[in-house]
């Protein structure tokens, strides 16, 4: 944490952190604690007049169906999500570091999806699945599934985890294989002269030797589906049908943003940030234990 | 050129007090040695006078000019680092420039000194190499280039050569003196290796604990140890020590398993009855014939080197206990014996020694200070 | 691998190359379409070769855009969005780099509160604080400008975080060996210090263009006039139109020109992308 050796400054020090002080002070913390401040507040219908109601906004939200609905299909969503993420990350993965030629061309072949902006992959996605003209709809009808998304909720659903989790495996991907590359080879050879074959190596050494990579990014990929995957909804199913597609960030974006209700949309925020902080404060323990500060 | 003065330095962090009042005066042109085991301050003394540290108390000055509260810049020295430090991303000629560029000297200037530096060294073909295309020993030449270009009142070197094999931390300190002799600059140099220290030194300051144990000349330092602290870190194999007694009277000197020597004609009638550490360095056990010994040595082990031959053991009489007396050399409890060439004793034997006259520290054994030669 | 199984070579290319397909099919499709003239994406079975209409659909939404979309040109969005992605992958590292510096070598009262403040904003993504940060930026007049797409964006622990790390591993004989050869604070930062960083600010580079150029929603609350939109948000306006049906070819042009940009950095730049996307992770 420290240097040894630093230089001795009155000003210069507060000077280099001036920027990123003032940036992060009026846009970050002001905000948050606006946003803090304003879920204990009710507007009336003409925002003429707010008057404080204590936690009354947290209790209306968690009384309302709509909202509950929300907080079911994100947790959906992002589980599966993240999940179908991981299962597909891995799989590529341990192939790439069993390929001697051409490992180097995979990779490549396979990480740029991560370039790809959310709202594009959505947009991508949505047009395959479209019904009318959708290449993956008309497969599905012609093996007598009758695929839309603009009338069914299953349908919307699976089409934003589909298009969501397409984005996000190359990164997993990446991740694992960096994890495959760093366990030891011996190990590996240790486990078959014990007469381990192929698949009892990959669960009994392999997969342990990777949980600390494994773990990282669960959190990360919860993050990922909680937080920016809000394109691919925005750019695609609007939420809908109905609200099936409807995840928080969607919600708070719609309330406030669109609704303009200024106390509910807060008091998600306030929600929002919660689970964030929870997310990252998991991360953090965990990365304290990986890397040497 | 200059000279450097330190009155009662003092180093502290916060309540620790690791340098505990150093008083030395250096003229110009010497060579000296900060020489002692790690953590004894010496790196931090050195750090001081490059203006690294700051000074708790007490005054350093360079060229008669107090610098305790100058910039490093502005002190007129340049400093040797362990690692080297050189700027990984700069060619070596940048390197050795780059304090020249700083300070505003005349391009055609810094090209003229750093090539003359480089000849010097040898570096000739080297100027517009990166660092890690360099071996260790050419490192070591273009950090001490870096140094000489500023032509600085002062060297400073913290264990520059410790970084190198074996071998070529000899020829390096060779060229280290040569270089030295040749430019005739003040020289501090920090090393934890008393070979080196020995060979390179005009000058030895043996430090311990935050402290000046001895301040001298490397041939007193080995002759005349101040210390037990001294007599045991400078000299390999070490100086044995064994826990005698001053007979009555002042006469003789009762020593480990019931041996007793002769006061060899020094005066003692001070000392009677005190307890004290009798050093003797191995090559001042001489082996002699049964009739003549003084003291027995019931061999436990012993090393051919070629040159010479180490016998390690135990006085006789003193052979069960560990503390009965032999406080150690080489190693604890036990007495070296340094022989000429390949000398025919086995382990298991019991090799009769006479004590060189002449040779021999009586220190107190309570303080360490010497006491007497015998 | 340890046993030299031909079958299992077999199946692992073929994973492999089936991984390859998924994630390139949505993207070949994209392109086919973009390809073809609208009037073969409007029903029945979408091709899957390339039509003739290369040039003419790419030119169309360079040019004048969609006109349903109200006429907005890609090539506008597009330099929008090189603008933003820019300035917010400059900014980022400017100011993060200077933070780190001042954290890692002075030491200076409130240096922990600087650090924590900084460290706190990796939990408050905009997607929290939608509503205020939208009050703050039309507060100061920072609506519809380049500079409200990007300076609300570029505080970064991140990045302050990654460069601090990179510091601490800069051996301090280095920085002593500075300061004996003159060199001040600035000198050194200057010399040593940003060359030395130069492969994570590249590999940093890379992440952080990637970064600003994908941003949706952030654009989407600070633009509402059309000339400052991004290429990525655009889109939806001309998959959303309210009385037509899209115009796919147009769409799938645009969507393959929003791809463009930042899968080509990853891709020419693989290692370095790589390396920033692990050590910014750590």
């Amino acid at each position: 944490m420290y240097k040894r050796v630093t230089f001795r400054d009155p000003l210069l020090p507060y000077l280099l952190v001036l920027p990123q002080m003032a940036i992060t002070l009026i846009f970050f913390i002001w905000p948050a604690s606006q946003a803090l401040y304003q879920s204990l507040l009710r507007q009336d219908a003409f925002g003429l007049r707010t008057q404080f109601v204590g936690l009354e906004n947290f209790a209306r939200l968690l009384g309302d169906p709509l909202y509950l609905n929300s907080f079911q299909v994100t947790l959906v969503f992002s589980l599966a999500v993240t999940f179908s993420g991981l299962a597909f990350g891995l799989l590529f993965a341990v192939m790439a570091d069993r390929v001697i030629k051409g490992a180097a061309t995979y990779k490549t072949l396979l990480i740029w999806p991560y370039a790809v902006a959310p709202a594009i992959a959505g947009v991508l996605w949505w047009f395959l699945f479209n019904p009318t003209i959708g290449i993956l709809a008309y497969l599905l009808r012609s093996i007598g599934y009758d695929w839309n998304h603009a009338v069914d909720g299953t349908d919307a659903l699976i089409l934003v985890i589909v298009a969501a989790t397409w984005k996000q495996v190359s990164y997993n991907f990446l991740f694992f294989l960096a994890g495959l590359q760093a366990i030891p080879k011996s190990l590996i050879e240790a486990a078959a002269i014990d007469g381990a074959g192929p698949a009892r190596r990959f669960w009994t050494i392999v997969f342990p030797l990777l949980s600390p990579t494994t773990f990282f990014l669960l959190v990360v990929n919860m993050v990922y589906a909680f937080f920016e995957t809000f394109g691919v909804i925005h750019a695609t199913t609007s939420g809908g049908p109905g609200q099936a597609t409807t995840i928080l960030v969607y919600k708070v974006f719609n309330d406030g943003f669109i609704g303009l209700d200024l106390g509910s949309s807060a008091a998600q925020s306030v929600i929002l940030m919660a689970i964030v902080i929870t997310l990252t404060m998991i991360q953090f323990r965990f990365i304290e234990r990986r890397v040497q500060y | 050129m200059a000279e450097i003065g330190m009155s009662a330095v003092k180093k502290r962090y916060g309540d620790t007090e690791v340098i505990h009042g150093i008083d030395v005066a250096i003229a110009d042109g010497e060579f000296i040695v900060i020489v002692g085991p790690s953590g004894c301050g010496k790196s931090t003394l050195l750090r001081m006078v490059a203006g690294l540290e700051t000074v708790t108390e007490g005054e350093i000055s360079i060229g008669g000019r107090v610098v305790n509260r100058l910039e490093p810049k502005e002190r007129d020295i340049a400093m040797v680092f362990q690692n080297y430090a050189l700027y990984p991303h700069m060619s070596v000629f940048d390197n050795m420039a780059y304090g020249l560029k700083i300070a505003r000297t005349p391009k055609q200037e810094i090209r003229a000194r750093v090539e003359e530096a480089a000849r010097l060294l040898e570096l000739d073909g080297l100027l517009e190499r990166k660092p890690r295309q360099l071996s260790g020993g050419q490192r070591q030449r273009v950090a001490m280039g870096r140094a000489i270009v500023r032509q600085p009142a002062v060297f400073l070197f913290d264990e520059p050569l410790s970084n190198l094999d074996a071998k070529l931390r000899v020829q390096m300190r060779l060229e280290i003196k040569q270089l030295q002799r040749k430019l005739g600059t003040t020289s501090l140099y920090v090393t934890h290796d008393q070979i080196e220290a020995m060979t390179l030194a005009d000058r030895l300051i043996v430090m311990n604990q935050g402290v000046a144990e001895q301040i001298d000349t490397p041939m007193a330092v080995y002759e005349r140890p101040e210390t037990t602290f001294v007599a045991g870190f400078i000299g390999s194999p070490a100086m044995n020590f064994l826990a005698g007694r001053v007979g009555a009277g002042g006469h003789g000197l009762s020593l480990p398993g019931g041996a007793t020597i002769t006061d060899k004609g020094a005066d003692l009638s001070g000392l009677a009855e005190r307890p004290v550490t009798l050093g003797v360095r191995p090559e001042h056990l001489i082996a002699v014939a049964e009739a003549e010994a003084e003291l027995r040595l019931a061999v436990e082990l012993v090393e051919t080197l070629g040159a010479d031959t180490l016998a390690h053991g135990r006085p006789v009489g003193a052979e069960g206990a560990d503390d009965a007396g032999a406080l150690g050399g080489e190693a604890p409890g036990l007495i070296t014996v340094r022989l000429p060439g390949l000398a025919t004793v086995r382990e298991g034997d019991r090799l009769p020694l006479r004590l060189a006259e002449g040779e021999l520290h009586l220190f107190d054994r309570e303080s360490g200070r010497r006491l007497a030669d015998l | 691998m340890v046993e030299n199984r031909p079958w299992m070579t077999w199946i692992t290319h073929l994973v492999l190359l089936g991984g390859v397909l998924l994630v390139a099919f949505p993207l070949w499709v994209a392109f086919v379409a973009s390809t073809h003239p609208g009037q073969n994406l409007l029903s029945g079975v979408m091709p899957l070769l390339p039509g003739d209409r290369l040039f003419e659909n790419y030119a169309t939404v360079l040019g004048v855009g969609l006109k349903a979309s109200g006429g907005v040109p890609v090539g506008l969005m597009m330099m929008n969005s090189t603008v933003m992605a820019l300035s917010i992958a400059v900014g980022k590292i400017v100011i993060s780099i200077v933070s780190a510096y001042a954290i890692v070598y002075f030491r200076f009262p409130f240096r922990m509160l600087c650090f924590w403040t900084i460290f706190v904003t990796l939990m408050l993504p905009v997607e929290v604080r939608i509503l205020p940060t939208f009050e703050v930026v039309a507060d100061l007049g920072m609506l519809n400008s380049y500079a409200g797409l990007s300076i609300p964006l570029i505080a970064s622990a991140t990045a302050t975080f990654l460069f601090r790390q990179f510091f601490l591993t800069v051996p301090d004989e280095l920085t002593e060996a500075a300061r004996v050869d003159g060199a001040g604070p600035f000198r050194f930062f200057v010399d040593i210090l940003l060359p030395l960083s130069r492969t994570n600010i590249a590999a940093l580079f890379v992440i952080l263009f990637i970064y600003g150029w994908i941003q949706y929603l952030w654009p989407l609350l600070v633009t509402t006039d059309e000339s400052f939109y991004t290429i990525v948000m655009g889109i939806q306006r001309m998959v959303t139109v309210a009385d037509a049906q899209p115009q796919w070819h147009l769409v799938m042009a645009t969507a393959v020109l929003a791809m463009l940009p930042p899968v080509a950095v990853v891709v020419a730049m693989q290692s370095l992308f790589v390396k920033g996307l692990v050590e910014t992770e750590k």
